[in-house]
């Protein structure tokens, strides 16, 4: 076990440097940088008029279409990856298991082709 | 304290205080970003487990990937957020009976919980050591021969999700003109271009 964590030892050291780099920078922004703010100059900038409203806006569903279908396949590969690890040890059992599962994706892959769910209009 | 327990401690409080962060936050999208943040610090309490694929797939999935969806769901909602928080001093109450009676439930579930000396035996007997298989090996030696039932049903429910999302959110828009690319190619010139000889100041 403590074999395990000292090989994830750089890893924590180099979260601790990123998280130490981004609190200096955005620190070093507060201290050095000169702030003169004013009414116009905090404004959201508009070409020549004033904001007409908030600039969050509702997102066309299919970009949810879109991340939904790529989790989907994401979940996939996961699966894939302990497969291909412990792929000596199962034998031709474990190797059909794995192509049934693939075949039942790969009939959704094709619905979703077919019905050009992965077009972008 | 060694690193281990120095880690610990660092992402068990991480994980704590993103996690209130995420319910105290005003904006949603803030909310969604500590989320990521509990995540990743889940992330790194597993590893500390010993647990590294599902550390690694907790950081593959949830926060690529499911975090990504909860922003989408976030800037798909169009909410008037000072409008929600006016509506929220009216359901506080109820919310709060509702958190004190989950919290009771827990505070009886875990004070009657009483642990068995063959628990521990019965749990080294099922994962081997780290030292001895690797995280992902051991549990791809599991998953696809003796959990083959759990994984097909995995595998259509992923496919139920894949059908469903495109059931209820593909909407096919009419008039609109798409680039053929194939039908471009195939035109012929001969057919498509006309040659007319204009004889001057007369026009067509």
């Amino acid at each position: 076990m403590e074999e395990l964590l000292r090989e994830y030892l750089p890893i924590l050291v180099f979260l601790g440097l990123a998280i130490a780099l981004g609190l200096i920078l955005i620190l070093a922004a507060v201290v050095i940088a000169v702030r003169h703010p004013d009414a116009e100059k905090v404004s959201a900038y508009e070409c020549g008029f004033n904001a007409f409203d908030d600039a969050r806006m509702k997102f066309d569903v299919r970009f949810y279409l879109v991340s939904i279908l790529f989790i989907i396949f994401d979940l996939e590969v996961a699966f894939l990856f302990p497969w291909a690890a412990s792929f000596q040890y199962q034998g031709l059992f474990g190797f059909w298991s794995m192509v049934a599962f693939l075949g039942v994706l790969t009939v959704g892959f094709a619905y979703e082709w077919k019905k050009g769910a992965l077009e972008w209009e | 304290m060694g690193f281990a327990a120095f880690a610990f401690y660092l992402f068990a409080i991480t994980a704590v205080v993103s996690g209130g962060l995420v319910v105290l936050s005003r904006n949603p999208v803030h909310s969604v970003l500590w989320l990521i943040l509990a995540f990743i610090s889940s992330a790194g309490l597993f590893i500390l487990l010993g647990a590294e694929f599902v550390a690694l797939l907790l950081v593959i999935v949830y926060v690529g990937a499911v975090a990504v969806l909860f922003l989408f769901v976030v800037m798909m909602l169009d909410v008037d957020f000072a409008e929600l928080r006016g509506e929220f001093s009216r359901y506080a109450p109820i919310g709060f009976l509702l958190g004190l009676v989950i919290l009771l439930q827990l505070g009886f579930a875990f004070g009657a919980w009483e642990v068995t000396e063959q628990a521990a035996a019965q749990r080294a007997a099922v994962t081997p050591a780290p030292e001895q298989v690797q995280n992902t090996v051991a549990l791809g030696q599991l998953i696809y021969t003796r959990y083959i039932f759990l994984f097909q049903a995995a595998g259509l429910v992923l496919f139920v999700a894949m059908v469903g999302a495109i059931v209820l959110t593909l909407r096919h828009r009419t008039n609109v003109k798409r680039q053929d690319i194939l039908a471009q190619m195939y035109r012929d010139p001969a057919a498509s271009v006309e040659l007319k000889d204009v004889k001057p100041g007369q026009g067509i």
